[in-house]
C-alpha cells in the first residue's frame, strides 16, 4: 500500500505521479474482498454462477441475489458490493428496455457491455463520485449466440469464454482453463460451474456460503432463468462429492 | 349542391371527454337505518354495454355510496375516495364517520371545479349518533343532508314517488293521527322495488338488475320481513350491518 | 413555405368530397403544425373496425378482421389486430392503429419489467392487464388527449376467465359477450343470442363457429371490415392466436336484386 499517505487516493479525479488511479484500484479490492462469481459460454449457452457469502445465519434463505435477470435473454452476476451491483443492474435494465424501445429487437450483449462500461467508467472521472466496487459478468444469448462480458471497476469490458470474479478468481480461472467450454452443453455447465464454487470456497476463512446457480441456453428458450430446483441439487450434491474426492 | 360552408368555414371539432352511461341509483333513511339502492345497467346511447355493472359501493362498515352519471369518472372516483378512506384508517385506527366521508367527498368533487368528475353521488348510512343518514351531491360537490334522495336517468321519475311516500308530499294526514318523521324499514324496501319497477318500464337506460344496500345501526336487527328476504350479510368488524339484496329487473 | 401537405388545401374545382374519401379533416386556416403549439389527437387516422369476443366453457375467444383502413381506403390488409400480452392475455383493438401499435409497445415493455425486476413468481393476468389500460386509457382522455381505441380484453388466469372492455374515454365493462365498433350493433345482438346461458357448455369449435358467423355478417353489412379474420383462443393452456383466415361468404342472392346483378332493367 505504498499509495496511502501519498495523498494521490483520495479523489478518483487525481492521477498519482506514475499514472494510476488509486480509487480505481481501491474499488478491485472491493471485489476481492467478495465471494466468487463466474459465468461460462458454452456451446449453447451460458451459466452464471456465485458464491454467495452468508455472513448471519439470521438472513432469510435466497435473500440478496447476487444474480439478477436484465432482459429475457440477459443475466447479470456481481462480485463486490451488492449495493452497487444492484444500482448497476437497474442501469442494465433501463438500457435494455430503451434498446428496445428504439430498436424493437432485444439488445444485444455487446451493446449492453458497452453501454454499461460508459456508465461505469464515468464514475472514475469526479472527485465527487466513487468508482463502482463490483466486477460485473454479463451473460446472455442474442442473436450472433451465447456470449459473456466482464466489466470492471474502472469501465473497461472484456468478452471471455469463461470468467471469473471475486476472491476466489484465481483458482476458478485455473479450473475453468481446463474445460472445454466449446464442446460443453449448457446442461454439463451447470454441474461444472457448482464444482467450481464448491471448490474456489475456502472455508477455513468464511463458513457459510449459498450457491446461486442461472442459466441461458435451447433447454430454457433462450431466457435467463433459476436453474430448476431438481437440477439445482442434482449439481450441488455432485459438486460436494466431487469436493470429498479432490481433496 | 353540396353543402360548401363547411368547407369554406371549417369548423373545429373538438374531443369529448365525456358520456352519459345511464342507470338510476336512490337512498333512503329511517331512523336507523338506510337504504342505498342502484340498478346494474350500463348503457352509451341505446346501446346496453353489459347487464351487470355495479353503481353502488361499500365504504366502511357504516358508509356506502352510490355513484352515476360517467361510468368512467364513477370508477376512478370510487377509487380514490376509497384510498383517502384507506389512508385515514391507517392514520387514525378506526373508519372515518359518516360526515366527515361526506365533506372528503365534496372536497374531492370541487378539486375538480373545472374538469368535473361527471358524476351524482349519493351517500347512504350510519351517523355516530346512530341515526339514519343520506347525503346527495352535484357534480362539483354541492352537497346537503337528506332523508331521501333520487339521481341519474330516471330522477324525475323517482324523486316525485319519493316526495309523495317519504315525504307525504300532496298528502293530508288523518285527524289525530300525523305523517311518520320514519318508516320502518319493509316499507322503504318495497318504496325502493317499486321505484326501480316502476322506472325500468318507463325509462329504457334503467334495467337488468337491481342492487339494495342496508346499513343497520349499531344493535339492530333486520326485520323479520327483510330477513326473509334473505339478503347477503358482508363482513363487518360488529356494530354496525351491511347486507346486499339483489333483484332482478326486466332485461327489455 | 408550408412544407405539410394536409395544409395545402384541395384542388381549386375540388375542394369538397361528396364521397368523404378525404380522411383527415380539412384543417383551420391558420392551423400550422410548425405554430409551436402542442397538437393532440382529434381523430382517428389508420383505423380497425370491430373486435368480438365471447366466454366458452374453456376459456375465452377474441375475433378481429386484419384491415386497417385509410378513411374509407383499404389501406392495410393484413394488419393484426390481436396482440398477447404475458402468458394469460390477449388484447384486440379497434380504433386508430398507431395508437394500438403504442399500447404493444407500453404493453411489451410492462410484461419484461414485470418478468425481469419483480422475480417475485408473480404475474400479470387479464385482470391485470384490463385495469392497467383503462387507468391508461383514462389518463389519456383526462389530459383531452385519447389513445382512439376501443379494446377487448380477454383471457384465462388461475382457472378464472376474464373478459373486459375498455375505451377511449376510460369507459369499462364485462360481459360473457362483447363487441367494439359497428359489432356493437350488428354482432352483439347475435352473439347474446347464441352464448348467453351457455357459457359453461359452448365447446371450442361451437365459439368459432359463433364467431365467424358474427364476423360474416359484419363483413356483409360493415363497408370498413374484409373477408380475412384471426381468432385468438385464451385458455387454461394459454394463448393462441390463428394464422389470418379467410371468411366464406355467398353472394349468390346478389343476382336477383335489381342494380346488382346483370339485369339491364
Amino acid at each position: 500500500m505504498t499509495s496511502i499517505g501519498t495523498g494521490y487516493d483520495l479523489s478518483a479525479s487525481t492521477y498519482s505521479p506514475d499514472g494510476r488511479i488509486f480509487q480505481v484500484e481501491y474499488a478491485n479490492k472491493a471485489v476481492d474482498n467478495s465471494g466468487t462469481a463466474i459465468g461460462l459460454r458454452v456451446k449453447d449457452g451460458v451459466v452464471l454462477a456465485v458464491e454467495k457469502l452468508v455472513h448471519s445465519k439470521l438472513l432469510v434463505p435466497g435473500a440478496n441475489r447476487r444474480i439478477q435477470t436484465i432482459d429475457r435473454h440477459i443475466g447479470l452476476a456481481s462480485s463486490g458490493l451488492l449495493a452497487d451491483g444492484r444500482h448497476l443492474s437497474n442501469r442494465a435494465r433501463d438500457e435494455a428496455a430503451s434498446y428496445r424501445d428504439n430498436y424493437n429487437e432485444p439488445a444485444p450483449l455487446k451493446a449492453l457491455a458497452d453501454r454499461l462500461g460508459l456508465y461505469v467508467q464515468v464514475y472514475t472521472l469526479y472527485s465527487s463520485v466513487r468508482p463502482f466496487g463490483c466486477s460485473t459478468i454479463l451473460g446472455g444469448i442474442d442473436k450472433d449466440g451465447p456470449s459473456i462480458y466482464v466489466i470492471e471497476p474502472s469501465g473497461v469490458f472484456y468478452g471471455y469464454n469463461g470468467a471469473a470474479v471475486g476472491k476466489g478468481r484465481q483458482l476458478a480461472k485455473t479450473e475453468l482453463e481446463k474445460l472445454k467450454l466449446s464442446e460443453l452443453t449448457t446442461r454439463e455447465a451447470v454441474f461444472e460451474a457448482a464444482r467450481i464454487i464448491h471448490l474456489v470456497h475456502d472455508d477455513a476463512k468464511e463458513k457459510e456460503f449459498e450457491l446461486e446457480l442461472s442459466w441461458i441456453g435451447d433447454e430454457t428458450n433462450g431466457r435467463h432463468v433459476p436453474v430448476p430446483q431438481d437440477l439445482f441439487e442434482e449439481a450441488d450434491r455432485k459438486a460436494k462429492e466431487a469436493l470429498e474426492n479432490f481433496e | 349542391m353540396p353543402d360548401m360552408s363547411a368547407i369554406v368555414n371549417p369548423q373545429q371539432r373538438q374531443f369529448n371527454p365525456y358520456a352519459e352511461n345511464g342507470g338510476t341509483i336512490l337512498a333512503i333513511a329511517g331512523a336507523d337505518f338506510t337504504v342505498i339502492a342502484g340498478d346494474t345497467r350500463q348503457s352509451e346511447g341505446y346501446s346496453i354495454q353489459t347487464r351487470y355493472a355495479p353503481k353502488v359501493f361499500r365504504l366502511t362498515d357504516r358508509a356506502v355510496l352510490a355513484v352515476n352519471g360517467f361510468a368512467a369518472d364513477g370508477n376512478m372516483f370510487v377509487k380514490k375516495v376509497k384510498q383517502r378512506l384507506e389512508w385515514y384508517r391507517h392514520a387514525h385506527a378506526k373508519d372515518m364517520p359518516l360526515r366527515a366521508i361526506a365533506r372528503l367527498i365534496q372536497t374531492m368533487l370541487y378539486a375538480q371545479r373545472f374538469f368535473p368528475y361527471y358524476v351524482y353521488n349519493i351517500l347512504g348510512g350510519i351517523e355516530e349518533d346512530g341515526t339514519g343518514a343520506v347525503y346527495s351531491f352535484d357534480p362539483v360537490g354541492s352537497y346537503e343532508r337528506e332523508t331521501c334522495r333520487a339521481a341519474g336517468a330516471a330522477q324525475s321519475l323517482v324523486q316525485p314517488f319519493l316526495d309523495n311516500q317519504i315525504y307525504f308530499k300532496n298528502q293530508t294526514a288523518a285527524q289525530g293521527s300525523p305523517h311518520p318523521a320514519h318508516l320502518p324499514l319493509p316499507d322503504v324496501l318495497s318504496i325502493v322495488i317499486d321505484s326501480f319497477t316502476s322506472a325500468t318500464e318507463r325509462h329504457i337506460e334503467v334495467g337488468d338488475g337491481l342492487e339494495m344496500y342496508i346499513v343497520l345501526a349499531r344493535g339492530r336487527t333486520l326485520p323479520d320481513a327483510v330477513a326473509g328476504l334473505r339478503p347477503q350479510e358482508l363482513p363487518s368488524a360488529g356494530g354496525e350491518k351491511v347486507f346486499v339484496l339483489k333483484r332482478d329487473l326486466k332485461k327489455d | 413555405m408550408d412544407h405539410f401537405p394536409t395544409n395545402w388545401g384541395r384542388p381549386k374545382y375540388d375542394n369538397f368530397d361528396t364521397s368523404a374519401t378525404y380522411p383527415l379533416h380539412n384543417r383551420g386556416q391558420n392551423q400550422s403544425t410548425t405554430s409551436g403549439a402542442t397538437q393532440h389527437t382529434q381523430q382517428p387516422i389508420v383505423t380497425g373496425t370491430s373486435v368480438l369476443a365471447i366466454k366458452f366453457k374453456d376459456g375465452i375467444m377474441i375475433a378481429a378482421d386484419t384491415l386497417a383502413s385509410y378513411g374509407s381506403l383499404a389501406r392495410f390488409k393484413g394488419v393484426q389486430r390481436l396482440h398477447p400480452v404475458g402468458d394469460y392475455t390477449v388484447v384486440g383493438a379497434s380504433g386508430d392503429m398507431s395508437d394500438f401499435q403504442y399500447l404493444q409497445h407500453i404493453l411489451d415493455g410492462l410484461v419484461i419489467s414485470e418478468e425481469t425486476t419483480a422475480q417475485d413468481g408473480h404475474t400479470l393476468g387479464p385482470a391485470e392487464i384490463h385495469e392497467y389500460l383503462s387507468q391508461v386509457m383514462y389518463a389519456r382522455r383526462s389530459k383531452m388527449n385519447p389513445l382512439w381505441n376501443s379494446l377487448l380484453v380477454g383471457g384465462v388466469k388461475d382457472g378464472q376467465r376474464f373478459l373486459a372492455y375498455v375505451d377511449l374515454l376510460g369507459v369499462t365493462y364485462s360481459a360473457s359477450t362483447l363487441a367494439t365498433g359497428y359489432g356493437a350493433y350488428i354482432a352483439q345482438p347475435l352473439l347474446r343470442k347464441a352464448v348467453e346461458g351457455r357459457e359453461n357448455t359452448l365447446t371450442e369449435p361451437e365459439a368459432r363457429a359463433i364467431l365467424e358467423n358474427a364476423l360474416r355478417v359484419l363483413f356483409y353489412r360493415d363497408a370498413r371490415s374484409i373477408n380475412q379474420y384471426q381468432i385468438a383462443t385464451i385458455t387454461a393452456n394459454g394463448a393462441e392466436i390463428s394464422a389470418s383466415l379467410k371468411l366464406e361468404t355467398s353472394w349468390g342472392f346478389a343476382e336477383g336484386i335489381r342494380g346488382y346483378g346483370a339485369q339491364t332493367q
